[in-house]
């Protein structure tokens, strides 16, 4: 069976000033049906541009794109019809109120609340006690959730969500990605992207974005154990000295703050922890502990940004 | 960091009608230090700040902001102290030495600190080169980490960061925080938003607000203790649920 969406050598470029900026730099990626796709990266990474050309919103200077068999500029009245797409700025009628919302988008693709209301009750019923108010007065939570709800009042196969998690607090975060577990679990294709590095894990597979670049693809899983060095992280009394001391350590390679700890990598592959505890030690550091640990999708992205 | 106090905060509550968006909050800031204030959407973060950076009068309580009280000496207030945002920083059709006379004019800088100022700065962020470049053409870290520079070009006793590094790449952000621990060491205070768990983690204290109110202040490692849990991620979550009013 054909892949949901198919990316291949996608170049996108803009003028800005005197300066070309290069947003989509050959892209190439499948996503399989079924499957909840992840592209994780930072504001500038292309993946706003990117979901614009696979939406047909936006036409590539190169390169090519499907989206549930239909090729993106060619037949990009048959991609419209079969795709959801949530924006990362809310970009529904402020004035019109939740359920003329929803009937608007409704009636645009020839059908009704009534008709697909089982598809979308999960999300519904949690504005459906302020269908009566103006968009433009809700929440900021829920007007993401009645931008969703009309983004699936068609009944999409594809579902495309940009940054639907960015400004959102660690609570609502983890509530809308259960909302889209249980989406994807209904058949829906979802392709969703996100600054939060730590999201990647909640996707099946992810693609790593940067400067209009795929860093990799993978699992997230396949995407750690990819990671080249072991990774220790190590933890003090004072650990801004502790950041200085190490960066200055030629054993050291990397060392970045991660929450508690700092991460750390040596130049040696096999290099003796005992020395720089010793070292460490000489050097006044109280309450030192240093531990074998996996990688995080973050710690990855910041070894692929370092190549 | 000294033990003179930055910020001090008693009672404050700010109603609109009869809904109350913060509900007297009470706490001190020192001189110097890195305060992280949290809270999930809705819980009242923004107004607080706002009533803090002399932008909204409280309905009552009381507050005093660099040495200056809130209500009678707002204006003070705003000459001596920083602010930056993720939404609003520089001015991107302006030039960066362009931002940078606007923003120094704005605070009353002489042509010849404001001429200083950006040279230090330039060389301090290794952008000599970019001096005459659109802000729009930077690149989003490097605008950040101007913006930051450029919010304290004034040389203010208090910086407030509102979700200084949202979207930012991983690197970056942590360039972000080696700036912050900078203004720190020097004795600017810091008073900074963060939807990031681990950027918690870096900072002196942090607060936590639910429905308006402060539901936890002490260091991170004291919190994670005192829930019993790994980090501040954890301790985050805990009391977010218990939040009655939301923004979902």
């Amino acid at each position: 069976m054909e892949s949901a969406v198919k990316a291949e050598r996608v170049y996108k470029n803009f003028q800005s000033g005197k300066t070309e900026i290069e947003a989509l730099n050959n892209i190439s990626f499948e996503v399989e049906r079924g499957e909840l796709f992840g592209l994780i990266g930072p504001d500038g990474a292309g993946k706003t541009t990117l979901f614009r050309i696979l939406t047909t919103l936006m036409i590539a200077n190169k390169g090519n794109a499907w989206v549930d068999g239909f090729e993106v500029v060619s037949q990009y009245k048959e991609i419209r019809k079969r795709v959801g797409y949530m924006p990362g700025r809310f970009s529904l009628y402020q004035d019109l109120s939740v359920e003329e919302n929803i009937s608007f988008f409704a009636t645009l693709f020839g059908t009704t609340l009534e008709e697909n209301y089982e598809f979308v009750k999960d999300i519904y019923v949690q504005i459906e006690p302020f269908k009566k108010r103006r968009a433009g007065a809700l929440s900021g939570g829920m007007k993401q959730k009645l931008a969703l709800s009309c983004a699936l009042i068609h009944r999409p196969s594809v579902l495309f969500l940009d940054e639907p998690t960015t400004g959102v607090d660690a609570v609502s975060r983890q509530e809308f990605w259960d909302l889209l577990k249980s989406l994807q679990h209904q058949g829906i294709t979802i392709v969703v992207s996100t600054p939060y590095m730590d999201e990647a894990n909640l996707c099946d597979r992810v693609a790593l974005m940067q400067n209009g670049k795929i860093m990799d693809i993978d699992t997230p899983k396949g995407i750690t154990q990819k990671f080249p060095k072991p990774l220790w992280a190590i933890i003090a009394a004072d650990m801004y000295k502790l950041m200085h001391d190490l960066r200055s350590d030629e054993r050291v390679d990397t060392c970045y703050p991660f929450g508690q700890y700092h991460h750390i990598t040596f130049t040696e592959l096999n290099q003796e922890i005992q020395s720089i505890e010793k070292t460490l030690v000489e050097k006044g550091h109280a309450d030192l502990s240093i531990q074998k640990i996996e990688p995080t999708i973050e710690d990855c992205f910041m070894e692929l940004m370092n190549k | 960091m000294s033990n003179r106090v930055a910020i001090s905060v008693s009672g404050l509550t700010k109603q609109f009608g009869d809904f109350t968006a913060v509900d007297a909050i009470t706490f001190d800031v020192k001189q110097g230090e890195i305060f992280g204030f949290l809270g999930a959407n809705g819980a009242g973060k923004t107004t607080a700040m706002r009533m803090l950076c002399g932008l909204s009068l409280p309905t009552s309580g009381k507050a005093n902001v660099a040495g200056f009280d809130l209500y009678k000496e707002s204006e003070n207030i705003k000459k001596n102290i920083g602010y930056m945002s993720q939404k609003f920083s520089l001015y991107d059709d302006l030039t960066i030495r362009e931002n940078n006379r606007f923003y120094g004019g704005i605070y009353g800088l002489t042509d010849e600190q404001i001429k200083e100022k950006t040279q230090f700065m330039l060389k301090h962020l290794h952008l000599e080169s970019q001096a005459d470049t659109l802000v729009k053409a930077l690149p989003l870290g490097w605008k950040q980490k101007l913006s930051f520079s450029v919010s304290m070009i004034h040389d203010p006793k208090i910086v407030f960061l509102d979700e200084p590094t949202g979207g930012v790449d991983p690197i970056t952000r942590r360039e972000f925080w080696t700036m912050i621990y900078e203004a720190a060491s020097r004795g600017t205070t810091v008073f900074v938003t963060t939807h990031y768990m681990d950027e918690a983690e870096y900072c002196d204290r942090v607060s936590i607000m639910v429905d308006g109110r402060i539901e936890a202040l002490d260091t991170p490692a004291a919190l994670t203790k005192k829930f019993d849990v790994k980090g501040m991620e954890e301790v985050f979550i805990q009391l977010a649920r218990k939040a009655k009013r939301s923004d979902n």
